[in-house]
C-alpha cells in the first residue's frame, strides 16, 4: 500500500458518510465490483492480497487473475458455490468521504439478506449484466429499495467488456430500466456503464468508453449528496431504558430518533398523553444544551410521570399516531408463509406488542409491479396488509419517519424474524391518545387470535367417533392459524378430576369441572374441543349456561349403539355386557340424545374427515372463524 | 490515591495507577469535555450505546466479554458512558488462558478495581490439568480448549443469555458477514447460512431458554476508528501497545516477546532486546510483535496509516487455514 491511500484515509470526510449497497440479480458482478473498489482504492493489505491470490488460483479464477469477489464472499459456503449468501459490510474512505458498503446477495432465496442491507442504505447500486439486461431480480430489488425508502439509485450496467463497450446496448438497458423505475419516486436514478472485472469506469473514467461523458462510479459516489431526513422530522424520543441508579435520579435513556430537543422543551408521552418538560439532557460528558437526531442521551423531566421502555416522547404540537390498526407494506422473509390471524410479536422501535395480520389486501406481482389479489404472502413476497395489535402503538408513516414507521414481526415460537413492515396509514379514524392502560379483555384476546372463542362439545356413545373427529377438526383449525385446545377423558380424568369415580354424582361433577375449564379457555380466546360421552341433557345444558350465546356448539356424534358396540375399540362393550363394568352408557345406563344440537353427524357411516369438514364449515358460516376485522374492535379502555 | 498497585511500586506501575485513577475519576466527577468528539466517532459511539442499552433492556442476564485489548477498552468505555450515571448493569468476564502477557493481567485487575466493576475471570481448569499449552499443543488446540471451550463453560456456568464481544467487521471476512445480534444455538454454534435478517435498528432479541445471543456493539468500527477514539477520548490502554525495549526472540520470521520463563529457548539462545509494540494482544506465544519506535498514540496512528499488513497478520491462530475464523465461530468462538 502506498501513501497515496494514506492521504485519502486521513483527509477529513467533508462529504460525510455514505452508506450504500450493491444489489441486482445473481452473478451480475456485485461482489466483484466492491472487491475491485477496495483493491483500486488500495484498501487491501499485503497479507490479505497474498491469501486472495492463493485462493483465486485454487478456485481457478479466469486466466490466473484475481477473483475480486473472494474479498467479499467470506463464508466457506459462498466460496464453494461462487455466490453470495449473506450481506457483507465493508468500510472504506477516500479523500472526500467515508463509505460503508453492504454487498448483498442476488440469489432470490436470500432476498431477506438483501433487505437487511437496504434498510440502512442512503443509496443502492443496482447492477445489471449488460448481456442480460433487466431481470426479475432487478425488478424485485428495485422495488424493495423503493419500499424501504432508499432515496437514490445508481444503475450500474456491468460487464461492458462482454458487449464490446457498446453505447447502444447501454442505452437500451437504461431505457428499459427507466421505464420500470419511473413511477417509484426515487430522488435520482443515475446510470453508469462499467466493467467491474476489468476496472473500467470504476474509480476513474475509462478510455474504452470515450462516448461516456458522465462520471466514474467512485467519482459519483464521492460527490452525491446525502440528506439526513431525520433532522427535519418532528421530534421523537423512544425510551429505551429507564436509568435509575438511586432514588435521586430518574432518567430516560434513548437515542433521539428524529428532530431536536433542548432543556425547557415541553414533551408529551405519545401513548398516555401525560405531559412534562425536559429538565436536563444528561450524558457522561456533561449535560447538553441541545441534542439532535442520532444522539444517545438520557433525559430528566420536571415531573414524576409514568414512563417506561417503549414510550415515545414528542412535542405536544406534533405527535405520532396512536392506534391499534394500521395499513402496512410487508416483506415476508420466512419459508413458512404468512398466516392471517396468527399472532406474531411486533417490534417497532422499543415497543414490543402482540399483533396479527388481520388481512392481506393485495400482494405485489413482481413481473408487472402491480397489485394482485392474495390471501397470504410467501417467502420474499411483498404486499399491503392490515395489522392489528393487542395494545395501541405509537407510530408515524414510514415515508414521514423511517425510525418510527418501521417494524419487524417475530414468530412467537421459533423466534425467527419473519417479516419487515413499513407503515403506510393508520386504520383508525381519529388519532386517539389512550389515557389508560387497556384491560386485556375477552374481545381483545379474540381480536388477537383472529377468531372467536368457542367450545365444540362432542357428545355421543362410547366408540361413536367423538375423539377421532374432534382431533381431525382440531388439526384443520390449527392449520388455519386458530388457537385450539382439546379436553377429553384422558387429560381431565388423570389430573383435575383424579378424585372422581363413575357414580352419577361424580359424573355430574366431572362434567361441571370440565365446563368450568372450558369456560376459562374460552375467556382466554381459544377454540376448545371437548369429547365426552356426557349422556345427560341437564349436564350439557349446564355447560351451555356457563358460556355466552353462540359460544357453546353441541355436536351430536350420532352413531347407533349396534355400530358402536361392533367397533368396540377398547373392548368396553364386551366387558360391560359381561357385567365387568357397571353404569355403562347404552348398556346399563341411559344416553339422552340432544334435542336440538348445533350439529348432528351421522357417524355410523361415512368418513371421519368428511364429518370434520362439516364441523369446520359450520364454524365458518357461524362466524367463529371470522377474521379479527369482523370482531368488535372498540372495546373498553 | 486509592488502591495500591499489584506489583512492586516501579515507576511504570505508579504511572499506570495514576492514569487509571484519573480515568475512574472522570466518571465520578464528570468534568465535561474540552473539545467535541469528531462527527464520525460521535455517530459510531451513539450506535454502540444504542446497542448496549437495547441489550440491558431486553435480556435477563447479559455479560460483557473483556479481553483487556484495545477493542475491549473501547467497549468498556462505551458501557461506562451508555448507562451513566448508573454503572453498567452487567458484569464483565475475562476468559483467561493463563498465557496472557503479565502486563495485561496487572492492567485488568487495576482498572476493574479503580472503576469498582464486577469482573469474573474464568480459566478452563480441566484444560490446564490436561496440560494444554500453546507450545506443546499447538495454537489450534490451545485456542479451542482454553478460549472457545472455556468461554462456553463460563457462559453456561453463569447462565448468561447475552454476551457482548468486541469483534469488528473490518477484522476478517467472515466477521464482515455477521449480524450485530448474532444468534447462537444451545451448543453456542453459529449458523452463518441461516442468520436472522436484521433490518434498521430493530434487533430481534428473542430466543428459547438455553440459547444465547452474542452482541457486537462495535461491529461497524474500523481499526482506525478505534485508535482515533482511544486518542480523542484519552482512554488508557495496556502499555504493550506502545513501543519499548522488550526481550524478544524470532520464530518463523516473526518476533515474539519472552514474557516469562515458559518460552522454550534453543540451547544457547538468549532473548534479544528490541524496540517493539503490539497491534493486537492475545496469548503472548501466539501474538507477534512489530518492530516500531511508536511510543505514543499519535505515533501509532501515523504508523498505522502507512501499514502494509492487516492487524490480524500477527495472530497465529488466524492462519491455520482459510475460513478458520468462520470454523471457530461455528464451534462457539467469539
Ligand atoms: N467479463 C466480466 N465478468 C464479470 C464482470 N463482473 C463480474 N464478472 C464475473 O461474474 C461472475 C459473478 O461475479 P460476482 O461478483 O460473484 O457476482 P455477484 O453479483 O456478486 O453474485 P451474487 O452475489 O451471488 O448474486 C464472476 O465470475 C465474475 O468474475 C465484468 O465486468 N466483466
Ligand atoms: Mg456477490
Amino acid at each position: 500500500m502506498t501513501s497515496a491511500l494514506n492521504a485519502r484515509h486521513l483527509a477529513s470526510a467533508d462529504k460525510g458518510l455514505l452508506r450504500f449497497i450493491t444489489c441486482g440479480s445473481v452473478d451480475d458482478g456485485k461482489s466483484t465490483l466492491i472487491g475491485r473498489l477496495l483493491y483500486d482504492t488500495r484498501l487491501i493489505f499485503e497479507d490479505q492480497l497474498a491469501s486472495l491470490q492463493m485462493e483465486s488460483a485454487r478456485r481457478g479464477a479466469r486466466g490466473g487473475g484475481i477473483d475480486f469477489s473472494l474479498l467479499l464472499d467470506g463464508l466457506e459456503a459462498e466460496r464453494e458455490q461462487g455466490i453470495t449468501i449473506d450481506v457483507a459490510y465493508r468500510f472504506f474512505a477516500t479523500g472526500r468521504r467515508k463509505f460503508i458498503v453492504a454487498d448483498t446477495p442476488g440469489h432470490e432465496q436470500y432476498t431477506r439478506n438483501m433487505a437487511t442491507g437496504a434498510s440502512t442504505a442512503d443509496l443502492a447500486v443496482i447492477l445489471i449484466d449488460a448481456r442480460k439486461g433487466v431481470l426479475v431480480q432487478t425488478r424485485r430489488h428495485t422495488f424493495i429499495n423503493h419500499l424501504l425508502g432508499v432515496p437514490r439509485i445508481v444503475l450500474a450496467v456491468n460487464k461492458m467488456d462482454l458487449v464490446g463497450y457498446s453505447q447502444a446496448r447501454f442505452e437500451e438497458i437504461v431505457a428499459d430500466y427507466m421505464a420500470m423505475a419511473a413511477g417509484l419516486g426515487f430522488k435520482s436514478v443515475t446510470p453508469i456503464p462499467l466493467s467491474a472485472l476489468e476496472g473500467e469506469n470504476v474509480i476513474a473514467p475509462s478510455a474504452l468508453m470515450p462516448w461516456w461523458t458522465g462520471e466514474s462510479l467512485l467519482g459519483f459516489l464521492e460527490e452525491v449528496e446525502v440528506e439526513d431526513a431525520r433532522l427535519a422530522s418532528a421530534m421523537r424520543f423512544p425510551v429505551q431504558w429507564v436509568n435509575r441508579p438511586h432514588l435521586d435520579f430518574r432518567g430516560f435513556s434513548g437515542t433521539l430518533a428524529s428532530g431536536a430537543l433542548a432543556p425547557g422543551d415541553p414533551v408529551v408521552v405519545a401513548r398516555s398523553g401525560k405531559t412534562s418538560k425536559i429538565r436536563a439532557v444528561v450524558t457522561a460528558d456533561g449535560d447538553l444544551d441541545r441534542a439532535e437526531a442520532g444522539d444517545a442521551v438520557t433525559l430528566v423531566l420536571e415531573h414524576e410521570i409514568d414512563i417506561s421502555r417503549g414510550d415515545i416522547l414528542c412535542a405536544p404540537s406534533a405527535r405520532p399516531t396512536v392506534a391499534r390498526q394500521f395499513l402496512s407494506h410487508v416483506l415476508w422473509m420466512h419459508e413458512d408463509e404468512l398466516q392471517p390471524g396468527r399472532p406474531y410479536l411486533l417490534k417497532m422501535g422499543a415497543q414490543s406488542v402482540q399483533a396479527v395480520v388481520s388481512a392481506v389486501r393485495h400482494r405485489l406481482d413482481i413481473n408487472t409491479l402491480s397489485p394482485a389479489p392474495a390471501e397470504t404472502l410467501e417467502l420474499n413476497g411483498m404486499g399491503l396488509c392490515e395489522i392489528t395489535t393487542l395494545q395501541p402503538v405509537a407510530f408515524d408513516r414510514y415515508r414521514d419517519n423511517r425510525e418510527t414507521g418501521a417494524f419487524i414481526l417475530i414468530d412467537r415460537f421459533s423466534h425467527q424474524t419473519v417479516a419487515a413492515g413499513m407503515v403506510e396509514a393508520s386504520l383508525q379514524k381519529a388519532t386517539h391518545v389512550y389515557s389508560q392502560a387497556m384491560d386485556v379483555s375477552k374481545p381483545a384476546r379474540s381480536v388477537l387470535k383472529g377468531h372467536k372463542p368457542a367450545v365444540l362439545w362432542f357428545t355421543g356413545l362410547s366408540g361413536a367417533g367423538k375423539s377421532t373427529i374432534a382431533s381431525l377438526v382440531e388439526r384443520r383449525l390449527s392449520l388455519m392459524g386458530a388457537h385450539t385446545y382439546s379436553l377429553d377423558g384422558d387429560n381431565m380424568r388423570q389430573g383435575l378430576n383424579k378424585d372422581l369415580g363413575f357414580s352419577d354424582a361424580d359424573r355430574v361433577e366431572n362434567i361441571r369441572r370440565i365446563g368450568e375449564v372450558a369456560r376459562l379457555f374460552v375467556d382466554a380466546g381459544l377454540i376448545v374441543t371437548a369429547s365426552f360421552i356426557s349422556p345427560f341433557r341437564a349436564e350439557r345444558d349446564m355447560v351451555r349456561s356457563l358460556l355466552e350465546p353462540g359460544e357453546f356448539i353441541e355436536i351430536f356424534v350420532d352413531t347407533p349403539l349396534s355400530v358402536a358396540e361392533q367397533r368396540d375399540p377398547k373392548g368396553l362393550y364386551r366387558r360391560a355386557r359381561a357385567g365387568e363394568i357397571g353404569n355403562f352408557t347404552g348398556i346399563s345406563s341411559p344416553y339422552e340424545p340432544p334435542v336440538d344440537p348445533e350439529i348432528r353427524l351421522l357417524a355410523g357411516e361415512g368418513d371421519p374427515a368428511a364429518h370434520a369438514a362439516t364441523v369446520v364449515e359450520y364454524l365458518r358460516i357461524a362466524g367463529v372463524l371470522a377474521r379479527a376485522e369482523d370482531a368488535p374492535l372498540e372495546f373498553s379502555i | 490515591m486509592s488502591g495500591s498497585s499489584l506489583l512492586g511500586a516501579t515507576p511504570a506501575t505508579v504511572a499506570l495507577d495514576a492514569s487509571l485513577e484519573a480515568y475512574a475519576r472522570r466518571f465520578r466527577d464528570r468534568p465535561g469535555r474540552a473539545k467535541p468528539l469528531s462527527p464520525q466517532l460521535r455517530r459510531l459511539e451513539a450506535e454502540s450505546i444504542f446497542i448496549m442499552r437495547e441489550v440491558a433492556a431486553s435480556f435477563e442476564k447479559p455479560v460483557m466479554l473483556y479481553s483487556i485489548g484495545k477493542d475491549s477498552s473501547v467497549m468498556l468505555h462505551l458501557a461506562l458512558k451508555a448507562f451513566w450515571p448508573s454503572p453498567p448493569p452487567f458484569p464483565f468476564l475475562h476468559v483467561d488462558t493463563t498465557w496472557k502477557f503479565s502486563e495485561m493481567i496487572v492492567f485488568r485487575d487495576l482498572i476493574m478495581k479503580k472503576l469498582g466493576l464486577n469482573l469474573l475471570v474464568h480459566v478452563n481448569e480441566e484444560g490446564l490439568r490436561r496440560g494444554i499449552n500453546p507450545y506443546a499443543s499447538g495454537s489450534g488446540l490451545h485456542t479451542q480448549v482454553m478460549k472457545t471451550e472455556s468461554l462456553r463453560q463460563a457462559l453456561d456456568a453463569h447462565g448468561f443469555d447475552a454476551a457482548f464481544g468486541g469483534a469488528r467487521r473490518d477484522e476478517e471476512k467472515s466477521r464482515a458477514k455477521e449480524r450485530i445480534f448474532s444468534f447462537r444455538s444451545q451448543s453456542h454454534g453459529w449458523d452463518p447460512k441461516n442468520q436472522r435478517p436484521e433490518l434498521w435498528t430493530l434487533y430481534n432479541t428473542r430466543k428459547a431458554p438455553g440459547e444465547s445471543i452474542r452482541v457486537f456493539p462495535i461491529s461497524n468500527w474500523t481499526e482506525l476508528d478505534i485508535w482515533s477514539y482511544l486518542a480523542e477520548e484519552e482512554i488508557p490502554i495496556v502499555p504493550l501497545y506502545f513501543s519499548a525495549q522488550r526481550p524478544t526472540i524470532e520464530r518463523g520470521g516473526q518476533i515474539f516477546m519472552v514474557d516469562d520463563d515458559r518460552t522454550p529457548l534453543a540451547p544457547g539462545e538468549a532473548p534479544q532486546m528490541r524496540g517493539v509494540r503490539f497491534r493486537t494482544l492475545g496469548c503472548y506465544p501466539l501474538t507477534a510483535a512489530v518492530e516500531s519506535p511508536a511510543a505514543d498514540i499519535d505515533a501509532v496512528i501515523a504508523e498505522m496509516l502507512t501499514a502494509t499488513t492487516s492487524e490480524r497478520s500477527g495472530r497465529l491462530i488466524d492462519h491455520d487455514e482459510s475460513g478458520s475464523m468462520e470454523k471457530k465461530k461455528r464451534e462457539g468462538y467469539f
